[in-house]
């Protein structure tokens, strides 16, 4: 099994959600990947939902350095210690939970701890989770910033990025979808939409 | 394992089952008419397709989403938001039951539980259900979408009388010659068979060319042909076995009256036929002929009436196998080939208009049928045995039987007595609703072919239990050679595809298996 890749640790941590902060700035997992940490010994998946690029220091905010740079790639260059004053972070929707060998698509019954670590799910893990669409009930059912249907869709495209016949995992994803979003053809549309390939 | 068709999500026993098609399934494998099995959580159910729907579970679906029509769109929403149902009518409970163990298929009491997976019926399912072929039943078809044998039980069959229906070319003429080759095979009755197109007895025609064969040729020892037509039927090179005449002192006032319309004659000149039968008794015919107006006006008969009567009676005269009187009795002739268990099959030749038709089948019939009663009462009496059960074939059969003049005929008798005296009808024609409704009410087994008028398919379902669910599937009978068939001898409605007939193979399948290769190469040749 290829080793899933170490990116950052838990810094916020509720029932439905966490926060991670990355090890290294802009180092992010794309919107709608699958993630992992562990709780005891419980492994914990989660969905990638949103992420942020901000200030260390609270309240403070970035300035505008580059008035005399060539390329912004000499902001850095020229300022190292600019990685130390700005962090990448990232917020994951709990989407299920491995207890001993069984994979359940539910919450699991404590949340991650702080510090705890966080994984990028490797191929073989992706696979094994997306085997069963019932994790999307979370997806559907949960309240964010960014339209659900643009998070949904987007870990679907991700999905998909894992296997050689996207348009079957596609197809079957979106007939699960169709079934939970039975009453509700405009949401279902507009992932629909957003998944064509 | 059966193909699985999807789950039982509602109903009621009275208005049939709705099934929620899988996924997977497509609804265009399907047809009206096909039969499933349904897998209860302790019996194993037997119905029949009714219905197939298209529902969606968003009434804007397809305003929704304009790319519906698009591979992928479409691969996503059928079966799920768009997804189809089918209603399915539970008849049978073939398993899981004692009775069902013991004796076969039973009617169904209730109906499988919420969830219940239903399947397309296996070869195997309508083997339990139709039988195999054996010493009462008769292979006379197939499913619409298999090659499994359907068969009738045609001991049960003749119990009552029957009708075959069904448009023109639909197929009725060569169902009914299985039929009847059924019949003397499996029936144990005897049968008469007034042959309006003489078809039954030597070849009829096929309109894919070709002469198709028929009873006679098939079953020579067992059938005899009379001919009311010797020249036509000399002429088609046919055996006959009796040449009909009629004596004029054979037709009674009943005859007439029931030719009225067809001879165009007043009531009053039909009320004339009884009063001259009165005062002459068996000669009353040829007497009204040669009466003159002053004979007439002492019998109380007008001169108007008197002219009616005459233009009426000439025109029936006028056909050449009416004679004085008969040089032999065909009725005597007819009674001695079916007490021997052989059938008849009176052909008419030329001679195909309404008028003889009625007048001919329905004066042998009465005979036919009187000479029935006295024997079975004699036999009640224990004088003597039970004479063999009589099938009467009629075509056209809505001349006979229509509101006016069925309860005139002897048709309306036999068909309303249910075969008190051994005899029942097999009744065929291609205008069910000129048939009484009481009549058809009485008919045992109905077999339609399809029907396109809405009045036919309403007479012909009229006081059928689930009534809907036959019209849904008659309406989509195809043109030619399918069939649904309903009433005493079948447990539930059976839709088939007629058994072929025609080739030499269908031939060879029909024939007692001890006649030789040889017999049969020369009936083809
Ligand atoms: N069982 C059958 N086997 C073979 N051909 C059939 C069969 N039934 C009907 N046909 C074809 O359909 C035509 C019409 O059938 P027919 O029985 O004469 O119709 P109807 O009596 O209803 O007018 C026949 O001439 C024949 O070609
Ligand atoms: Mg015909």
């Amino acid at each position: 099994m290829e080793d899933s890749f170490r990116i950052g640790e838990v810094v916020t941590s509720s029932t439905s959600r966490f926060t991670t902060q990355c090890y290294e700035l802009y180092v992010l997992p794309p919107l709608g990947s699958l993630i992992k940490t562990r709780e005891g010994p419980n492994d914990i998946f989660a969905v990638v939902s949103r992420a942020e690029t901000s200030s260390l220091e609270p309240g403070r905010r970035a300035v505008v350095r580059g008035q005399n740079q060539e390329s912004e790639e000499e902001i850095y260059t020229s300022s190292p210690h600019l990685e130390k004053l700005l962090k990448s972070e990232f917020e994951a929707i709990i989407v299920g939970h491995r207890q001993e060998e069984h994979i359940l698509r539910y919450l699991p019954p404590r949340p991650p701890r702080i510090h705890g670590f966080v994984y990028l799910c490797s191929a073989q893990e992706v696979t094994e989770f997306t085997s069963s669409f019932e994790f999307l009930d979370l997806l559907v059912n949960t309240q964010l910033d960014i339209p659900s249907e643009e998070l949904i869709a987007a870990c679907l495209r991700e999905i998909s990025q894992n296997v050689e016949d996207k348009e079957t995992i596609l197809i079957q994803a979106g007939r699960y979808l169709a079934g939970i979003l039975s009453n509700d053809t405009r949401r279902l549309k507009s992932i629909l939409n957003r998944i064509r390939l | 394992m059966n193909k699985r068709l999807g789950t039982v999500v509602s109903g009621s026993l009275s208005k049939g089952l709705e099934v929620r098609l899988d996924g997977e399934a497509s609804i265009e494998d399907v047809s009206v008419g096909s039969y499933v099995t349904i897998k209860g959580e302790k019996k194993y159910f037997f119905g029949m397709i009714s219905d197939v729907n298209l529902e969606s579970s968003d009434p804007e679906l397809t305003h929704a989403i304009p790319e519906a029509g698009d591979p992928f769109i479409s691969s996503i929403l059928n079966g799920t938001a768009a997804y189809s149902t089918l209603k399915v009518n539970p008849h049978l409970v073939i398993s899981g039951e004692a009775a069902a163990l013991l004796e076969g298929p039973q009617p169904v009491k209730t109906i499988p539980t919420h969830f219940s997976p239903v399947y397309l019926a296996s070869e195997r399912d309508i083997e339990i259900v139709f039988g195999k072929e054996d010493k009462s039943k008769f292979f006379i078809g197939t499913p619409l979408d298999m090659e499994t044998k359907i068969c009738l039980d045609l001991q049960e069959f003749v119990k009552r009388s029957n009708g075959v229906f069904g448009k023109s070319g639909t197929g009725k003429t060569f169902f009914t010659r299985l039929l009847l080759i059924g019949m003397l095979q499996k029936s144990r009755a005897a049968n008469l068979i007034f042959d309006l197109h003489s078809e039954y007895g030597w070849s009829g025609t096929s309109e894919t060319g070709g002469a198709v064969k028929s009873l006679k040729q098939l079953f020579p020892q067992e059938v005899a042909v009379f001919t009311l037509d010797e020249e036509s039927s000399k002429r088609r090179g046919v055996k006959t076995d009796f040449t009909v005449r009629i004596g004029l002192d054979e037709i009674e006032p009943q005859d007439i009256a029931i030719l009225k319309g067809i001879l165009n004659m007043t009531d009053l000149a039909v009320e004339a036929t009884y009063q001259l039968q009165q005062r002459y008794g068996q000669s009353w015919f040829s007497k009204a002929l040669e009466l003159d107006e002053d004979e007439a006006k002492n019998l109380n008969i007008a001169a108007s009436t008197l002219q009616s009567l005459k233009r009426g009676l000439n025109s029936l005269k006028r056909h050449p196998f009416l004679a004085p009187q008969a040089p032999e009795s065909a009725v005597q002739r007819i009674l001695s080939f079916l007490e021997q268990g052989r059938s008849v099959i009176l052909e008419f030749g030329r001679y195909r208009s309404v008028d003889i038709y009625v007048l001919i089948a329905n004066l042998l019939s009465r005979r036919i049928y009187d000479r029935y009663r006295e024997m079975s009462e004699e036999a009640e009496a224990g004088l003597r045995q039970k004479p063999t059960p009589l099938v009467i074939t009629i075509e056209e059969a809505h001349q006979f039987l229509n509101p006016e003049v069925s309860s005139q005929t002897i048709f309306g008798t036999i068909a309303r007595e249910m075969r008190k005296f051994n005899v029942t009808l097999l009744v065929i024609d291609q205008r069910p609703s000129g048939i009484d409704e009481d009549v058809m009410s009485q008919l045992g087994t109905k077999i339609v072919f399809q029907l396109d008028n809405e009045r036919d398919i309403e007479n012909v379902l009229a006081g059928t239990a689930g009534k809907s669910e036959l019209r849904t599937v008659l309406e989509k009978l195809g043109p030619r050679r399918q069939a649904i068939i309903f009433g005493h001898a079948v447990m539930m409605p059976i839709v088939i595809k007629v058994r072929e007939f025609g080739s030499k193979e269908s031939y060879r399948e029909l024939l007692p298996p001890y006649d030789t290769e040889k017999e049969i190469e020369d009936l083809w040749s």
